[in-house]
């Protein structure tokens, strides 16, 4: 019986990584190595005013002091920060007008990605924005935005366009400084997504963007901002894929959110970076460090993420809970399987009075990964009257993965009410035999099973993700049944 | 529909089934009865298709097809359902999403188009007529905080979506007061049909009152030991099983 059951693991008929391919086309890229010369090759590059490449050296100047943390329950070999190229970018003649200007090879690319930046997301109403190897080379709607007052550009552009309210917020929720990962995004970002909702605008559209690593040995240093002004709500989307490559790559991400007074921001992830081949060779380094202030009262931010890719997960979206009556919510699905490993979770931090958190986290773990929540919940000594509910969840298939917990608590205010609850299981043979006898075979019935178990966090996706993301679950533990 | 000849199995080296011959018609209501540890559990779970169980010997024909060589999923898509007796729960998946997925499957199989949300929604609201259960228990996770009579009722409920051909109840009848157990059996006595066929496996006679078999079995050591009709029920009530064993006995003396 064990022997069946270790073959049914064995038996690994894992769909291939469907994103693994490559596109054949010119790069423009700096040499490899960082050296504060490669912080000014890219500011060049994008033609950034002084203050930009002020801000750039500050930082990469402060990453020379600092050291690579070492807390996390991951394990990796030493990354020589030598041995990357920081900037890539397609070739591209002039600044494109329209879809029909792009690089054929890069339009093709982004079909194979399921993403057309056409018709179909115009009738769906999702203004795109694709970023390919750090340059975001299209953005839709930008016209259909603007007439509501709604900014959706690339954050190079944001830069040269909007330099007054990059210079009030950038770095303002996640300062260079904060860890080394920002700090060297600070000094090495070549572009990301920038939005910016004014007062009460109901943005008319869910924003998405669509990032891609193309080039082999370059990091990905994205760097979005998102301001909500008082009263203004937007739902925004981000997807990831890699294609597949026998060394890893580094993606360090900085994402920053600012939500004012009733303000509302829901950000959704869908990440599926190549996760290493099934020996655990290769795969994306997802360093990410990504925090919401909610600077009003009565605001909201709520962070949904579904990670399934990557060789390694370390992040933590975290909410500061600043204004009173704010609310700070965290959803999540992370799946490991093979080698992979995952240390993600979230802080809330209360500061407000009457503030309220919630964070439902999911981990499946399958194979041989490692699989850990570790969380943050701190109320402050003046944030009267806060509230929190955890919910950490773990789901064992087979029996070579691991399920890790890492709450942390930390009440300095005694009319505060928090609550943790978790649990960690398997799914059953019984169930699975269950399933079996009323004609559903084993793939299907753990599918079901697995979308069972993370229905809470899937239910908070916005529609169009939400069935990808119910199949990208299924894919991701294809095989893995124990 | 069914024949079993000489079936023999076996659980981690210890034989239980040891020689069963069995033969079900279509319009049939077979009831196999015995002390505990007889083994009808292993023949309702053999049948099925649980991989726990080794088969050792012996054959199943199951309309026509070598039952033992399909997979538990092919089982049940050819017509075969099995009541549990210890349903298992299945939290997240609700039970109308677990037995839609399930009925699909199954007409998947048949090569028959998929029900639409609205085709689902009808049968399901006449099939939840018939064991009285109502649509909040079906919103709900698969048998997560159900009672023990909810469990049976939600099990003769996905029998009545599936429309199976040969029905096995394992012990349906334990662990349920009088009134679950008349709404048990009036569900499946409203099932009943000439084309398809139950085989009901309990320890007391009470659940044949109201589910009339046609055949009652004797299980005792692995073994068939002795078939008759209802009135073999009434009698091993009256007389407990003591008298079957030794009769048993005399007989291999």
């Amino acid at each position: 019986m064990q022997e069946e059951q270790e073959d049914i693991l064995e038996q690994i008929t894992n769909s291939d990584y469907k994103y693994g391919f490559v596109t054949d086309i010119e790069a423009d890229e700096a040499p490899m190595g960082l050296t504060e010369d490669t912080v000014r090759f890219i500011s060049a590059k994008k033609n950034e005013p002084s203050w930009m490449l002020e801000y750039r050296l500050k930082a990469y100047r402060h990453w020379l002091t600092m050291e690579t943390p070492e807390w996390a329950n991951l394990t990796f070999p030493t990354i020589n920060y030598q041995d990357i190229i920081y900037y890539s970018a397609p070739k591209q003649k002039v600044a494109p007008n329209s879809l029909d200007e792009i690089d054929p090879e890069l339009r093709k690319t982004f079909e194979k990605l399921g993403i057309s930046l056409d018709e179909q997301k115009r009738i769906s109403g999702i203004a795109v924005d694709a970023v390919i190897d750090s340059v975001s080379v299209a953005t839709t709607f930008r016209e259909e935005l603007s007439k509501v007052g709604v900014i959706f550009c690339s954050m190079s552009d944001a830069i040269q366009e909007h330099p007054d309210l990059i210079k009030k917020h950038l770095g303002s929720v996640v300062p260079a400084t904060d860890n080394y990962f920002t700090a060297l995004n600070a000094a090495v970002f070549s572009d990301g997504s920038f939005c910016y909702i004014p007062k009460g605008v109901r943005c008319p559209m869910e924003l998405s963007t669509y990032f891609r690593i193309n080039a082999a040995n370059t990091g990905q240093f994205e760097r979005t901002l998102i301001v909500a002004e008082e009263g203004s709500y937007v739902s925004y989307l981000e997807g990831c894929t890699a294609p597949m490559r026998d060394e890893n790559q580094l993606h360090a991400a900085v994402v920053e959110i600012v939500a004012m007074e009733k303000a509302e921001v829901k950000y959704s992830t869908v990440q599926n970076w190549y996760p290493g081949d099934k020996e655990g060779k290769g795969g994306i380094y997802n360093f990410v460090t990504k925090r919401g202030i909610c600077a009003g009262n009565h605001s909201k931010i709520s962070w949904t993420q579904v990670e399934t890719g990557s060789s390694i997960t370390w992040k933590y979206p975290s909410v500061i809970l600043k204004g009173d009556y704010s609310i700070g919510e965290f959803y999540s699905v992370a799946v490991t399987n093979n080698f992979q490993q995952a240390d993600t979770g979230t802080k809330m931090v209360h500061l407000g009075k009457n503030t309220r958190s919630r964070i439902v986290s999911k981990g499946i773990s399958a194979g041989k990964s490692q699989n850990s929540y570790r969380g943050l919940v701190s109320v402050a000594k003046n944030a009267s009257d806060a509230r929190n509910f955890s919910q950490c969840d773990s789901l064992l298939l087979g029996d070579k993965c691991g399920a890790h917990t890492f709450p942390y608590i930390e009440v300095k205010n005694n009319t505060a009410m928090v609550e943790h609850e978790a649990t960690t299981s398997k799914i059953g043979e019984d169930q699975i035999f269950y399933c079996n006898q009323r004609g559903i075979d084993t793939e299907t019935a753990v599918a079901l099973i697995i979308n069972g178990f993370a229905k809470e966090v899937m239910n908070q996706l916005p529609m169009e993700f939400a069935v990808e993301a119910q199949k990208l679950l299924a894919i991701s533990l294809e095989g893995s049944v124990g | 529909m069914l024949k079993i000849e000489n079936l023999q199995a076996r659980i981690e080296e210890k034989e239980i089934l040891k020689g069963i011959n069995l033969e079900i018609k279509p319009g049939e209501i077979h009831a196999i009865m015995g002390p505990n540890g007889s083994g009808k559990s292993t023949l309702a779970s053999v049948l099925a298709g649980r991989e726990d169980y080794e088969v050792t010997g012996g054959s199943v024909d199951f309309q026509g097809k070598d039952l033992l060589e399909l997979s538990p999923e092919d089982r049940a898509k050819e017509g075969l359902f099995l009541a549990f007796q210890y349903p298992v729960e299945i939290p997240g998946v609700s039970t109308t999403n677990f037995i839609k997925t399930a009925v699909n499957e199954k007409r998947k199989y048949q090569g028959l188009e998929p029900l639409d949300a609205a085709q689902f929604l009808r049968t399901m609201k006449e099939k939840m007529k018939l064991v009285q259960i109502d649509q909040s228990l079906l919103s709900r996770s698969l048998n997560e905080g159900f009672s023990g009579g909810e469990k049976k009722r939600n099990e003769i409920f996905q029998m009545a979506m599936l429309e199976p051909k040969l029905a096995i109840l394992d012990e349906t009848d334990s662990g349920l007061d009088i009134d679950a157990l008349r709404i048990v059996a009036n569900g499946v006595n409203e099932l009943r049909s000439s084309n398809n066929a139950f085989l009901v496996v309990t320890h007391y006679q009470r659940l044949l009152d109201y589910i009339v078999p046609d055949f009652v079995h004797v299980l005792y050591n692995g073994r068939i030991v002795r078939s008759g009709t209802k009135e073999l029920a009434l009698e091993l009530e009256e007389k407990g099983y003591d008298f079957i064993k030794a009769e048993v006995e005399k007989e291999t003396v």
